[in-house]
């Protein structure tokens, strides 16, 4: 089954009711209209993918390169560029516009984005780690756990321990798409997403999705 | 929030319900499903708070039921509620009534207030 992918921002959540007066939380994303920019295939590249541009940046903002790349397919230099693998080449051209309504409400999509930024922080939060008890003269609150053997006289690499958390590639999979606003250009779909608001986010059809029972 | 998201909410807010406050007592005609049949239930109390805007907005009634003291939370906005009929306007100081929690019988009256302007109720 070919894939479908659009490039979007992230702009909030909100909850709405569905049919049966559920309350259903939603996050809203503006996704396209995107412009196709490229289309790389085997031949040439080696892979097959669709190279995707959304949202146009300023003239001056760009330099030559991204300039002449997006003249190519006849359009203003993008902010965000990805590329969208597992796509029907076919079905694209260069230069086309890519909008909301590739997507059908009920269809399962994976969305990617850079989760917020949380600073550096300690093996609790970072790593889920269970913290000591805190009373009783314990003196052992919330430190790290086992750095593992002392066998090898060092620490091996990729023990958890404290640092930077977030502000990395996170991707939510299997949401479901609740609601398809094409005038607007939006999507609404089931849960969380990665990102703070205005974050760029890649949504495409979910990897793992199971084919519908009904069709 | 952003006005966008505003606006994608505002054809399912509510615009036919009475205006009530923390410390009226009103009657909630809450539709339930029940073995796939639908009924409506009334549920009959004191409101002890009101939460949130837009369509996430709640408000929370409280009721003693057989010695036992019940608390239901609605949604506002939610089309399961096919109406709220105010019975009381009650007259309170605070916007969070948690203290009846502690309180019983004669204790937890509500003195009367009159609404302002001609309300439907």
């Amino acid at each position: 089954m070919a894939r479908k992918g659009i490039l979007g921002r992230k702009l909030g959540m909100t909850q709405i009711f569905d049919a049966s007066g559920e309350v259903v939380p939603v996050t809203v994303i503006e996704a396209g209209p995107c412009v196709v920019l490229q289309k790389k295939d085997v031949a040439t590249d080696g892979y097959e993918a669709i190279q995707l541009g959304y949202l146009d940046k300023k003239e001056h903002r760009a330099n030559k390169p991204e300039k002449g790349h997006t003249a190519k397919a006849d359009t203003a230099p993008k902010k965000f560029i990805r590329e969208i693998r597992g796509v029907d080449l076919d079905r694209y051209e260069v230069g086309q516009l890519v909008t909301v309504d590739v997507f059908q409400p009920g269809e399962k999509v994976d969305v990617t984005g850079t989760s917020k930024g949380k600073g550096t922080q300690g093996a609790i939060k970072r790593h889920n780690q269970a913290r000591g008890p805190m009373a009783h003269g314990s003196g052992y609150h919330r430190g790290i756990g086992s750095r593992g053997s002392i066998n090898p006289n060092r620490i091996f690499k990729g023990v958890p321990g404290p640092g930077r958390m977030g502000n990395e590639r996170v991707t939510m999979q299997n949401l479901t798409v609740v609601q398809v606003i094409p005038e607007k250009n939006l999507l609404l779909v089931k849960g969380a997403v990665p990102g703070p608001r205005d974050g760029f986010v890649v949504v495409r059809s979910a990897i793992k999705a199971q084919a519908p029972k009904e069709a | 929030m952003k006005p966008i998201i505003r606006d994608i909410t505002a054809h399912q807010l509510r615009t036919d319900l009475p205006d009530f406050r923390a410390g009226d007592t009103v009657r909630v005609h809450a539709k339930v499903v029940e073995g796939g049949r639908e009924r409506v239930q009334v549920f009959e109390g004191v409101v002890i708070k009101r939460q949130h805007g837009g369509i996430s907005e709640t408000f929370t009634v409280r009721k003693i039921s057989y010695g036992v003291g019940v608390e239901r939370t609605f949604p506002l906005h939610s089309p399961r509620i096919e109406k709220i009929e105010v019975v009381k306007y009650g007259k309170v100081r605070r916007a969070k009534l948690y203290y009846l929690r502690n309180l019983r019988g004669k204790a937890a009256r509500i003195k009367e207030r009159q609404p302002k302007t001609t309300e439907t109720s």
